[in-house]
This record gives structure tokens, sequence and C-alpha cells, in this order.
């Protein structure tokens, strides 16, 4: 590989056109888990001019190397997961409807009535729902079961779907202001992210990139990703949702909202997979104070991130997890704002660019 | 061992905060060991003896973590929310007293509580005395245990973390004791166990051995209405398992250990635990795979704040272990 360090040596990111250009190809491309070549293809094209080590592992990770410059580099791993929610086409019935199951987490309430794109033609479909005209009072009180709906691409479809084929979200990516509504936030908005702390490596550490897949059906590339990198510490990078909401049905303070929108980046102090070592929340947590970034700390509790998976590989890796809130996550349409997503690459790269051997030295500890 | 029990069940400890507990083990031990390190994850690996041409590199797991609170949100007029650390029962809570790790104390209240009903998590709070947001004197990702003290009943001994401290306690004193060994071998004091057994699959990695034990506590069939489902009784000896929810013992060592203890006249009991897991399955599924067994000690109330053992039961597991250690492991 050709390196072109012109580009990026010591520069500050930033988040500009060409960012949310990048962005938007990201959320629109198809990358259901277990088939994330579009985003891969992506990734690849807009980071292999600067890696000085670039492979694809057994599991489909993208695995990218930037190495710094003197001695004692600390090798840290950062991992953002390239695949997103969706669904699988299991059965084909005539007139071009075809059962279907969901990939990921995702609420099957949120189903009926939707647009999707269905297989790597982007065919263009629909979650059917039964018209108000024809349901009962009693009826429209019950979510409707997954195996009972369908997916309608019509009957000139013929044998363009098969069984296996992956679907998403119909959703495009807008900008509303100073908000990005798109589907797939979770985790194109890492991915983003983590293309442009590869771009812009501070020299003092040895950045080892996985974008990751797999991660919304158990975690699966990011563990055989650190199985690789074997790194010293890592971060991964995802999205969390904002449920900063007012309570509409009663009074109630809300709290368990979780993160909050233009509250900045999300450190993680536990969610159900990890409980990240202290001495990365601390770092981070002063990195923000001292260079007047803001950020908040995830609400701890359910959830989980790559970290999950990397931090119990081999003898252990201390890691923890930053994530750009985004409201409506694992829904047709996410919106997070473009503040948030730019705080949280100024907080990584900040924060990375001061990184010594010391952040390590000693035990784990609060 | 009972002022050992008591240092170490008093000592605070949630998964992910054992910095206090390991530093109250290390210097326990620091006398007794060759060498002692710790690993990424936390966990305190001791090791003792050498290898020996009959001898193993055998690990032995004992978790220094326990059950915890974590902060979510302050409320406006200073009252805590908070999430579990491990399986919290909401039953146990309420009334209960915490303990966070600067010292803040406080207590566990409810709003309305209904006679009869099991609260939720999300309908408790924890009050540390705060009358708003601004002068509560902790924050989100504080992190607090239960605080009891040790009451010792004579035969029987009651606390809010023998699970599983009166494991370390066991292998510490195992450590102590463990004089002629034909083994290198590794006594971790494991962290995250309640969480997912994390600890142990990290230093289970980097110990690498040949043969593994868990040590840990088990439930006991021995209540007024004989409800649970398990043949363990507190008093009956150290509980030799079979199997749990997590993993299925190595037969031959559930044989081997079963011959030193009628060997050495050592009461032991059987355990089939059809709910729960221990670090035996991490140690188990390391690399290409470990034969691993695990002690138990039969324990009422497990994950209340007062956790009951027999005291006999634990001198019996320290001189069962003592003697399998002492010897090489016979794998058939």
């Amino acid at each position: 590989m050709t390196k072109n360090l012109e580009i990026s040596a010591g520069k500050e990111p930033e988040i500009g056109t060409s960012q949310i250009a990048l962005l938007e190809n990201l959320c629109n491309a198809t990358a259901v888990s277990g088939d994330e070549h579009e985003v891969r293809q992506i990734v690849i094209e807009a980071i292999k001019l600067v890696a000085d080590d670039l492979k694809v592992d057994a599991l489909g990770n993208v695995l990218a190397t930037r190495f710094g410059r003197g001695e004692n580099r600390v090798r840290v791993m950062l991992a953002a997961h390239m695949d997103e929610i969706g669904f699988m086409i299991v059965k084909k019935h005539e007139d071009g409807l075809f059962e279907f199951e969901r990939i990921g987490g995702i609420d099957e309430r949120q189903l009926p009535g939707k647009p999707v794109l269905v297989g790597r033609e982007h065919l263009p479909g629909v979650i059917g729902a039964k018209p108000i005209h024809m349901t009962t009072t009693e009826e429209r009180k019950k979510k409707i079961d997954v195996s009972a709906m369908r997916i309608d691409l019509g009957p000139e479809i013929g044998d363009k779907v098969k069984p296996g084929d992956r679907a998403t979200f119909a959703t495009r990516f807008t900008m509303v202001g100073p908000s990005i509504r798109a589907k797939a936030l979770d985790d194109r908005l890492g991915v983003a992210t983590l293309i442009e702390l590869f771009k812009h490596a501070p020299d003092n550490i040895d950045l080892l990139a996985a974008f990751t897949v797999q991660e919304e059906v158990g975690l699966r590339g990011a563990r055989v990703a650190a199985y690789t990198f074997d790194p010293d510490m890592a971060i991964a990078i995802d999205s969390t949702p904002a449920y900063d909401l007012p309570h509409w049905d009663d009074d109630d303070e809300n709290d368990r909202y979780n993160t909050r929108l233009d509250a900045g980046p999300a450190i993680y102090v536990m969610d159900r997979a990890t409980i990240p070592d202290r001495r990365l929340v601390n770092w981070l947590v002063e990195t923000a104070a001292q260079a007047d970034i803001p950020y908040q700390l995830r609400q701890p509790g359910g959830g989980g991130t790559d970290a999950g998976a990397i931090h119990k590989t081999r003898s252990g890796i201390p890691s923890v997890s930053v994530s750009i809130p985004s409201r409506y996550a694992h829904t047709a349409v996410c919106i997070a704002r473009q503040e948030d997503w730019a705080n949280t690459l100024r907080l990584l790269h900040t924060a990375l660019s001061q990184v010594t051997p010391d952040l390590l030295a000693g035990e784990r500890r609060d | 061992m009972k002022s050992l029990i008591q240092k170490l069940v008093e000592t605070p400890g949630p998964s992910g905060f054992e910095y206090v507990i390991r530093d109250v083990i290390r210097e326990e031990i620091a006398d007794a060991a060759d060498e002692i390190r710790v690993d990424a994850l936390g966990s305190l690996i001791a090791k003792k003896g050498t290898k020996t041409e009959d001898g193993m590199r055998v690990m032995i797991s004992a978790h220094i973590d326990e059950i915890g609170l974590m902060v979510t949100h302050i409320d406006a007029n200073g009252f805590v929310r908070f999430t579990n650390i491990g399986g919290i029962n909401p039953l146990t809570c309420y009334g209960g007293r915490v303990l966070f790790m600067d010292g803040t104390q406080g207590v566990i209240g409810i709003d309305g509580i209904e006679m009869g009903k099991l609260p939720k998590l999300s309908d408790l709070f924890i009050d540390v005395g705060a009358t708003s947001k601004e002068d509560c004197p902790v924050k989100v990702g504080d992190v607090c245990g239960f605080a009891r003290p040790f009451l010792d009943l004579g035969k029987r001994m009651v606390a809010k973390s023998m699970d599983d401290r009166i494991a370390a306690a066991i292998a510490v004193e195992v450590l102590k004791q463990l004089e002629q060994t034909p083994h290198e071998v590794h006594f971790v004091f494991s962290t995250q166990e309640e969480v997912g057994l994390r600890g142990a699959t990290t230093a289970a990695y980097g110990v690498d051995p040949d043969v593994g034990f868990a040590v840990d506590v088990t439930r006991s069939g021995d209540t007024p209405r004989l409800s649970t489902k398990m043949a363990t009784a507190l008093g009956d000896g150290p509980a030799i398992k079979v199997r749990d929810s997590s993993f299925i013992a190595d037969p031959r060592l559930v044989e081997w250990m079963i011959k030193a203890a009628e060997e050495a006249e050592i009461p032991y009991q059987l355990e089939v635990l059809e709910a729960g897991g221990t670090d035996g399955r991490a140690i188990q599924l390391t690399r290409s795979g470990v034969p691993a067994g695990c002690v138990s000690i039969a324990c009422r109330y497990i994950h209340s704040p007062s956790e009951m053992v027999d005291s006999d039961d634990v001198e019996n597991a320290v001189k069962l272990l003592v003697k399998l250690l002492s010897e090489p492991i016979d794998l058939g």
C-alpha cells in the first residue's frame, strides 16, 4: 500500500461536506449482519491510501493499521461495527410476497407499513399492513407477529429475490438543520468517525482500526478482530439511544433517558456486556473537561458494544466505549446531531493524541 | 480463620470495583505466595509451587467480586436511582443499607409499598440523606454494595458476601497451608464473576492451566419446606460439583476428588445445581479446553445481604483442597 502522509499528519479532523457525504453513502448502503459487503467496500475505498496495513479477515472485518513514530507506542484498537439490524427473506409466496425474519434487535411493532429495500440490488418493497378500514378496535390493540407479515415486492419480481437475501428499511439520508436523519446511524456514525480518526491518526500511538461485522447478532466480528490485533487497550465507537423526551403520559421526571441529544459524546460506565476500565473512563472525562468538549456519561444499564467481546480477549484488554447519541435507534429512522458527532470525533482525537504508556501503568482501579 | 472471613466479607467490592478487596487479599498472601500479579481485568493471580514430573499447572479460582448497585440518575430532590450489578432480587432491597466505594452510606427506599407485591428494581431508590440534586454526594456511575456486618452464630456464619468471599478465604487458607505440592498452583482471585465469569475467562487464558477448579458457593436444599430441589445441606461437608447450568465437571476429576475425600475421611456431598454457574465454565472453555471441576460450599439465602454457611464445611473444604493439591492428579 502507498501512503499519503501529506493529507493526514497532525491535522485536526473535522466534520465538513465531504464527511457528511461519506456518512450519507454509509447510511444508504445495505449491510445487514453477515453481509456487510457494501459498507466494507466504502470503508476500504476511504482508508486504503493511508493504511500501513489493511486486510479483510475470515469473518469479513476490515482490519487496518497505522503505525506511529517514536518509542513506547501504545497499541490502541478502535472498533466500529459496519453491520446494521434488518431483515432476511425466508420464504417466497405467490404474487411477489415474501416471508421474512428479523436480524438483530427490532421491535415488531415498528414494522407494518414500512418501505424496505431488498437484496444487493436494493429492490423496493413494503412490509404490508392491514388498512384501518378493515381492522377492528380489538385488532388494533394487539401487536402483529412477524410470521403474519410479508414483504410485498410485486408479481414481477420473479427469481430476483431468494431466501437468505437481506433487506433494510428504505429510509434515505437527509440533513435537517442541525440534525442527521437516517437509518443505520447505529453504527455508521461510528464507522464514519473511525474513518476520520484513521485518516488523522496521531503518531504517538499505533492505531489499529477494526471495522467489525455481526455486532448486532452478538459482537461476533469484534471477538476475532481483537484476537488478531491483541492490542494494549481498546475503544468501541458506537451509537446509543437517546430517549431524552418528557413523559407524555404522566408528569414524572424522566429518569431513564440513557443519553441526551446535544449533550456530547456518551462515555460508558457500565452496560450489560462491559464494566469499562475506570482508568480509561477517567482519561476521557478529564480530556473532555480540559479541552472544553461537552460530554455525558451514558446511564449504566442494558445494551452492549464491541467492547464486550474485546475486553475478554486473551488475557484481557482494558476497554471502554464512546457513543454518539441518536434518537429512535433500531427503528426505520434515527435522528442524531451533527454537533454531537463532531464533539465525539474531537474528544477521541484529542484523547488519543495524549496517550502514553502511563495511562495503563499500574493496575485496573477506580 | 473467622477473623480472616470477617475481614474479607466486610470489605466492599462489587463486580468491576475489586481494587480494595484485592489489596486486602494481596496483603494476606504476600508471604505465602511465590509470585503475585494482577491481570488486565483486575484478577489477582498468586503462584505457588514448582511443577515436578508428576505435577501439572493447576488453576484454583475464587471470585472476589460481589453483587452491587450502580447509580443511573439523581432526581431533582436528591434521590438516587440505580441499576443492578449482577443478580439483585428486589425482594432483598427495601430498607437495606448500602455503602459506596468512597464511604458514603444510604438506605434503599420505595414509593408506596404494597403488601404482598414484589417491587421492580426501577421502583426503588437510594436515599443518601440529600435534599436536592445539588447537595447529593453521589453521581451517575458511582458504585455501592450492601452494607451488613459479619454475624458469627457459632457453627453458622452470616454475611452479605459469603458469595464468594468464603471461597476467597478458603483459597487464602489453602495457599498458606500448602507445603508440599508436585504442582505449579495458580490461585486466581477472579473479578467480575457475577456479571458473566469475565475475570476467570481472561485469567484462565493467561495461566493456561492443565487442570482447573472453581471454589464457590452453591444453593442448599435444607430450608424449612425443603422446596429447593438440591441435595446439598449446610454441615454435610464441602460439595463436589457434578454439574451446574454453566458446565459439567470433568467426571475424571469428580471421581478423583471423591476418592481423595474418602481416603482422608473428609465429609463431602455431591452437588447438582440446576440454575447457576461458576468460574469452572470459563476455565473449561479456555483455549483448546481444560479439565475443570469445582468445590462448593452450601449456602442459604444466596444473593441476599445475609448469606449463611457452615464453619465445618469451610474447614473441611480447606482440608480437602490441601489434600488434593498435595498429590498428583489422576485423570484416569
